[in-house]
């Protein structure tokens, strides 16, 4: 987490340079995923978060390391993000013994406890009252923790997003419901999913849950909102619901750009990649003369080299051996 | 006229037809319109029919589903598209608890005309929660009808047959099916529920499959009789009503059995055709049946343990091999060379 006074221009800086790198670190390995999946090693569906970047960064930037996090199907920036290990995540796209699953998830099941990261399922809204039920148990047991779901806009579509809004409202759990919403749910508009005349974020409202739209393209906004609703679910007031808006620029699965298939225009994709949230911070950082060049320069030349070693330690790994199969099916715990 | 056509455009072939012919019938899904036409099943219906009658949905199985009992019971023939059958299963109160029952619960006062539609992934990181082979769970609900065409040609008519058919039917495809060419005569034409196909003819073991494993079954028998066992395959097809004379006549005259399923074998169809067989054809057994089921544990994602998972036709040859006491053969169970377990046909190269 990311602890500064937020009124002072030098903490403003530091932050946003701690944001940028948070962000362009998490693009630069969804670009190495891209780079390499048609080398047919990761054998998994993969949704990448390019594009949708600032939503990940300046909401965890906001919690703290104990807090936890859920998501479904496109969830790597949410869990690098979160903090989870880069090298298990890696590892589990290429099916290998040591990913972050043991080889038995892939990409859309990503899961790492110690940094409350605490899984990813690719059955869309499944994660949301789970993520409810975290909050319900720290409520119980007097925890001192947040919990963040985060979810697409078709989530909303479910009926379980109602019944676990309802609940959090009911008993004001420390939860707070993070909606990227990305205006397509695979190659679905929203236009044919929800009415136009109603806004996603006023739905979890009607659920007498606090509840704010704000542009996920801009890291510091989310951050600061994040901040203030997080201390808002933390002391007891319950739940927040956010709606970020933003923009994937690939397909919804896989590697490639695919404008040119039909459900969206080469236009509207020109004009989010001109509000590219990487750019646009570096932009503001440089208009202010505070720009640190060569800091974030080092930061991808790191990220570089985590890469590689991310990846070349995925296709070093073994297989889970057949023999395996079985394992894990049951746990071995009971509690006489 | 017949055509070979892939059984994706069987499929699509079947919904032109039967809304061609009857301007009730409606096409309700997520991703029914898309670019890529539901793996091609559904290419071109929108534009042929229209936006009223070939609609996306908002990402709410459960109440699409009930919605779609609601306009059957007013006059419309929905057919709901599920693109896994694990997203089906967020819709199970008004699939089972409310479509299966209303007809009886009622006394006959209202009709459920409608077509769930639901396709078993496999493969390419698919694992846990994209592949799930649940259609037993269906077959046991009295007031469903539950079928799995194997073939291009079953595969329209049976669409037809279910669209056509007064009651809820549930139509399950295995994504691995999609690609297979074979006849289909043009116009309309349907295909019963219930009778199951002879796939092949055989005289010295029964093989009863599921969907996607009556190919595995196919491959098996030729193996089997180059070992001098002639096989009889029977391409089940229906699941409910299951064809339980079918099963008894093969069985009475072959002695031996064979199910191969593409799901697990605990409490699953495989079960109930045995079931059949020890009820109707106890004397004719001369040895065990035997079950080709999958391992009983979730489906993983990554292809070591994939490859693992899914049974094949050696999985059968080995499964008859036991049938006639004969000695196990390690070579069975070999993976066979330069094929990819994970990939639904060779030109598959990802994303899903
Ligand atoms: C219950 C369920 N229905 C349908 C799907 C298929 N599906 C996978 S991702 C997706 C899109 C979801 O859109 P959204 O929640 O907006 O997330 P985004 O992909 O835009 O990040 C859909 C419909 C699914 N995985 N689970
Ligand atoms: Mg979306």
């Amino acid at each position: 987490m990311i602890d500064l006074a937020p009124s002072s221009t030098s903490s403003e800086t530091e932050l946003s340079h701690r944001l940028l790198e948070s962000m362009v670190r998490i693009r630069m390995i969804e670009e190495a995923i891209a780079e390499r999946y048609s080398a047919q090693q990761m054998r998994c569906p993969v949704h990448l978060s390019i594009g949708q970047e600032a939503a990940s960064a300046g909401v965890c930037a906001a919690l703290r390391h104990t807090d936890q996090a859920m998501s479904g199907h496109r969830s790597h920036a949410h869990y690098l993000a979160k903090g989870g290990n880069l090298r298990a995540m890696i590892a589990e796209l290429y099916g290998r013994e040591t990913g972050c699953c043991k080889g038995r998830g892939g990409s859309m099941h990503l899961v790492d406890v110690d940094a409350g990261f605490v899984g990813a399922v690719p059955i869309v809204g499944s994660t949301i009252p789970i993520a409810t039920g975290l909050a319900f148990a720290d409520r119980l047991l007097r925890r001192d923790r947040v919990t963040v779901a985060f979810l697409g806009e078709a989530a909303t579509e479910e009926g379980v997003f109602h019944e676990s809004a309802n609940f959090a409202s009911l008993h004001q759990l420390p939860i707070v419901y993070v909606c990227e919403n990305n205006l397509y749910s695979v190659y679905s508009p929203l236009e044919v999913r929800q009415p136009a005349h109603r806004e996603v974020f006023e739905v979890a409202a009607g659920h007498g849950i606090r509840s704010r739209q704000i542009d996920g393209n801009d890291p510091l906004a989310v951050y600061h909102l994040m901040k203030e609703s997080v201390a808002y679910a933390r002391s007891g007031e319950g739940p927040v619901f956010l709606e970020l808006k933003t923009y994937r620029w690939r397909e919804h699965c896989g590697p490639g750009f695919d404008n040119h298939i039909g459900y969206r225009t080469e236009a509207e994709y020109q004009a989010w990649r001109e509000r590219d949230a990487v750019a646009s911070t570096e932009r503001r950082l440089r208009d202010a003369g505070a720009y640190d060049e060569e800091r974030i320069d080092r930061h991808r030349e790191h990220v570089e080299g985590e890469i590689i070693e991310a990846f070349a330690a995925a296709q070093r790994a073994p297989f889970p051996a057949g023999s395996t199969l079985m394992n894990h099916v049951y746990s071995e715990g009971s509690h006489p | 006229m017949s055509r070979e056509l892939t059984y994706a455009d069987a499929i699509r072939d079947g919904f032109a037809v039967a809304m061609e012919r009857d301007p009730r019938v409606l096409l309700m899904g997520l991703g029914v319109p898309d670019p890529k036409g539901f793996f091609g099943t559904t290419v071109g219906l929108q534009q042929q029919f229209g936006t009223e009658r070939v609609m996306d949905m908002p990402c709410a199985e459960n109440g699409m589903t009930g919605v779609v009992l609601g306009a059957a019971l007013n006059g419309l023939r929905p057919v709901i598209n599920h693109q896994r059958l694990d997203f089906a299963l967020l819709a199970m109160d008004p699939v089972c608890t409310q479509a299966a029952k209303w007809n009886y619960m009622f006394g006959g006062a209202t009709k459920m005309p409608v077509v769930f539609r639901m396709i078993l992934g496999r493969g390419w990181g698919q694992g846990p929660q994209h592949s799930q082979c649940l259609h037993s769970w269906f077959a046991h609900i009295p007031g469903l009808k539950v079928v799995m065409p194997t073939t291009p040609y079953d595969a329209k008519g049976l669409l037809i047959a279910s669209i056509e058919d007064d009651n809820p039917v549930v139509f399950i495809e295995h994504r691995w099916l999609h690609h297979i060419k074979g006849e289909v005569p043009e116009g309309h034409y349907t295909v019963p529920i219930g009778p199951a196909r002879l796939a092949r003819a055989g005289t010295d073991v029964t093989i009863v499959a599921f969907s996607y494993m009556v190919l595995e079954a196919l491959e098996a028998a030729q193996r089997l009789d180059s070992l001098g066992v002639s096989a009889e395959v029977i391409d089940a097809r229906g699941l409910r009503p299951l064809d339980r004379e079918a099963i008894a006549a093969s069985v009475q005259k072959t002695g031996r059995l064979v199910v191969a399923d593409t799901g697990w074998g605990t409490a699953g169809m495989s079960a109930e055709v045995i079931a059949v067989a020890s009820e109707t054809s106890f004397r004719s057994l001369k040895s065990a049946p035997r079950r080709v089921c999958f391992p009983e544990c979730p489906t993983p994602t990554g292809p070591s343990l994939a490859a693992e998972f899914y049974p094949r036709s050696g999985h059968i040859v080995a499964a008859v091999r036991e049938t006639l006491d004969w000695a196990p053969e390690p070579s069975d169970w070999l993976m066979p060379a330069g094929i990819e377990l994970d990939k639904p046909n060779p030109a598959f190269t990802g994303p899903f």
